[in-house]
């Protein structure tokens, strides 16, 4: 592909309304305000705490030239709507919604504020001034398999889930993957509770995963309740979303935790240099924005190394978690031998993988 | 020593009056307190609380809005507390209300005018809500089930029902599988009462359902009769009210109007089915019933009240940056003043020397 051309720097330009009107923060007259609205509390760890923490590092590495609001606990549906436009109208220029459910209110709001930018996380709609950003948390998914599939005793691994959406689908798939990767005897358990964030159906689900015999546990769930769990039953677990080994120290032996803090910093200059345009970001392992936490004491040196073996594999796009030849729990063939799973393909993933015990809720 | 209340055997009008002015005042004076601590400006805190929210038309707007499902419950869940029958499961009743609602709109699409179309919907809803709240109410009159207990478990089925329905049958096929439904047609979406705002015509409804309720209890003799139930049942009875009519007719009274409320959030701001249709707003009408007195002036007034302190805490968030869990201690603390307040009013505190008391 050439690396310029006319047609690219049209379409550059026409979707660059800053390069037309140069409004004052550009001029650097005063800082760029940027408003976040979070699902949940921000708390001590989860998903809204990672992306605080970027919040803060953006605040400290453009610091003077932005200031930041943040409203959080705002649940999705008819309140979004107000939230965002509130941060909207109160004068924020640049606005990133951090949950799927904010889709439709940011696109709504994004009409109405044709010169405020916003960022929508994990979304599929896009528009003028609304790009999309969300993480490869399945390449993490894959790799905490491999650290999982060393570390299981009994051959089974607890998987507690929130909602069968295809991005957690595809890390119960990618999870499964990895760990059949390095032991093909084992096997993915999942309980589903139908919720993000709720300590108490999340330890109870931990609970009955390990009395069914999984000695490795992980979530897709908000809270560090599973980590707890594990840690009172004496299993293992595999954190997700932060760094959970203080809930967990003897229980954690490895964490796939989110890092939005370069991606932050990046579009709040982009604004500011007046270069920002709606984009559909999906960054990974090689960008930085998945990365693995500290392994647990008790996993060895050399489950250390097959697991960063596959880690530098992925970021040099040598490795891909959903490699052929990959089939489904009923025998079908989803990705053919020699191919791998498109971004497409990946988005709308709604199968379980061989080794993945029971159905798809949502399955028809 | 033992401490208790005596009931007042005829509160004082002018308390009843002042009840309310009384917590407003105990509460500003704990904000300023907290808010103080916190090293904030008090005025500007309380500013952003009560003034920010509704200095603009779009506030206002959006102020009606957040009021008028609170609004339409409260009603509905008043009617059976006034007789002692205890809907806790609105939520649930709203629930179905959007199911059934949304349901007709999904299936009917543009074929139908909107004039057709949305009193469909809203009949639809109500009908589903009632369908909902007549399962507590047969089962208490059928075999004496604690309607407590019933109607909020079904809450929970409620929303597993709705749950599988956005993952499996009514999923967008454009929607990369995530869990909602397609957005409505124009025609199924309420028409919008004051322009680029949100505030559409279930607030009408809302307000036509608290003007009915009020006749009724005040003109109608079920509307009599259920107070006496509630008041004294054993007069009511020896009166020959019957406690079955009474079960039925307000467990159904309840479940019609959340599933309003329902149609008007699915048909309203939301526009679509998605996993969850209300932040709590069944529950959080449980609050306005009892704060508004179980009168419907008082729901009209406390359900306005209850959307200004939450629009508050979110203007809060934004301008002065005040974590939510404040703002969560604020609107509890204003609550529970409004509720003590009026214990004090109907009792009085008295302290018994043991030997007496026996």
């Amino acid at each position: 592909m050439p690396s310029f051309s006319r047609r690219r720097m049209l379409a550059t330009l026409a979707a660059s309304p800053l390069a037309l009107a140069m409004p004052s923060w550009a001029q650097g007259k005063e800082p760029l305000k940027i408003g976040f609205i979070y699902v949940s509390p921000i708390g001590d760890a989860g998903w809204t705490h990672q992306h605080d923490i970027a919040r803060l590092a953006m605040e400290k590495n453009l610091a003077g030239r932005v200031t930041t609001k943040y409203v959080e606990n705002v649940p999705e549906g008819v309140d979004a709507e107000r939230v965002i436009r509130e941060l909207a109208q109160s004068g924020n220029k640049l606005i990133f919604t951090t949950s799927f459910g904010y889709m439709n209110p940011t696109i709504k709001v994004a009409q109405q504020f044709p010169n405020t930018f916003f960022e929508h996380a994990t979304g599929y709609k896009t528009a003028r001034n609304v790009g999309t950003y969300n993480a490869r948390f399945y390449e993490g998914r894959y790799l905490a398999g491999i650290v999982a599939g060393k570390m299981t005793k009994s051959n089974v691994a607890g998987y507690v889930a929130a909602f069968p959406i295809p991005e957690v689908v595809m890390g119960i798939n990618a999870f499964t993957l990895g760990m059949r990767s390095v032991n093909p005897k084992a096997e993915t358990k999942v309980v589903w509770v139908s919720t993000w964030f709720d300590p108490g159906r999340e330890s109870e689900a931990a609970n009955t995963l390990v009395a069914q015999g999984a000695d490795v546990l992980t979530h897709h769930t908000d809270s560090t309740a599973v980590v707890q769990a594990a840690e009172a039953k004496k299993v293992y677990a595999v954190a997700y979303h932060s760094d959970m080994s203080k809930y967990g120290p003897n229980a954690q032996i490895t964490a796939v935790t989110h890092v939005w803090d370069k991606y932050y910093t990046d579009r709040a200059k982009a604004v500011l240099d007046g270069l920002w345009k709606p984009d559909k970001v999906w960054g990974g392992i090689r960008e930085g924005m998945i990365a693995m936490g500290p392994f647990g004491k008790t996993v060895g040196n050399d489950v250390r190394d097959l697991m960063k073996k596959a880690e530098a594999g992925i970021a040099t796009g040598k490795l891909h978690p959903f490699q052929g030849p990959v089939k489904d729990n009923e025998g079908k063939e989803r990705v053919a031998t020699g191919q791998s799973l498109g971004d497409d393909a990946l988005s709308k993933m709604d199968y379980y993988v061989e080794g993945v015990q029971g159905k798809l809720p949502a399955a028809k | 020593m033992r401490a208790y209340l005596e009931a007042r055997p005829r509160p004082s009008r002018l308390a009843v009056w002042l009840a309310p002015l009384f917590a407003a005042v105990a509460t500003i004076v704990v904000g300023f307190v907290v808010f103080s601590a916190l090293g904030r400006n008090p005025f500007a805190a309380l500013h952003a609380f009560f003034v920010e929210p509704i200095a603009t038309r779009y506030g206002v707007a959006e102020w009606l809005l957040k009021a008028s499902p609170l609004m339409l419950i409260g009603t509905g869940l008043a009617l059976a507390y006034r007789a002692n029958v205890w809907n806790i499961g609105a939520e649930g009743q709203l629930t179905l209300g959007a199911i059934a609602g949304g349901g007709v709109a999904l299936a009917i699409g543009d074929a139908w005018p909107s004039f057709v179309l949305l009193p469909m919907m809203f009949i639809a809803g109500a009908l589903a809500g009632m369908a909902w709240a007549a399962i507590p109410a047969w089962l208490r009159t059928r075999f004496n089930a604690n309607e407590i207990l019933t109607s909020l478990m079904l809450v929970y089925v409620a929303s597993l029902l709705l749950s599988w329905l956005v993952h499996v049958p009514w999923r967008d096929p454009e929607g990369f599988n995530f869990p909602q439904s397609k957005m409505f047609d124009a025609n199924a979406m309420l028409p919008i009462l004051l322009p680029e705002t949100r505030l559409n015509a279930s607030f009408l409804i809302a307000l036509a359902i608290v003007a009915l309720a009020w006749l009724f209890v005040r003109r109608h003799v079920v509307g009599f009769e259920m107070r006496v139930a509630g008041l004294a049942p054993s007069a009511a009875d020896y009166a020959g009210i019957s406690l079955r009519r009474t079960v039925w007719f307000a467990m159904l009274a309840g479940g019609a109007c959340a599933g309003l409320a329902g149609v008007g959030e699915a048909a309203g701001p939301i526009g679509q089915l998605l996993p969850s249709m209300s932040p709590g707003y069944g529950f959080a009408a449980i609050i306005v019933a009892f704060v508004g007195r179980l009168h419907p002036g008082g729901i009209a007034l406390a359900s306005l009240l209850l959307s200004l302190l939450y629009l508050g805490g979110e203007s809060a968030q934004v301008h002065l940056g005040l974590p939510s869990a404040v703002t969560g201690l604020f609107e509890g603390t204003l609550l529970f003043f409004l509720l003590a307040a009026d214990v004090l009013v109907n009792y009085r505190p008295r302290i018994a020397r043991a030997a007496v008391a026996t």
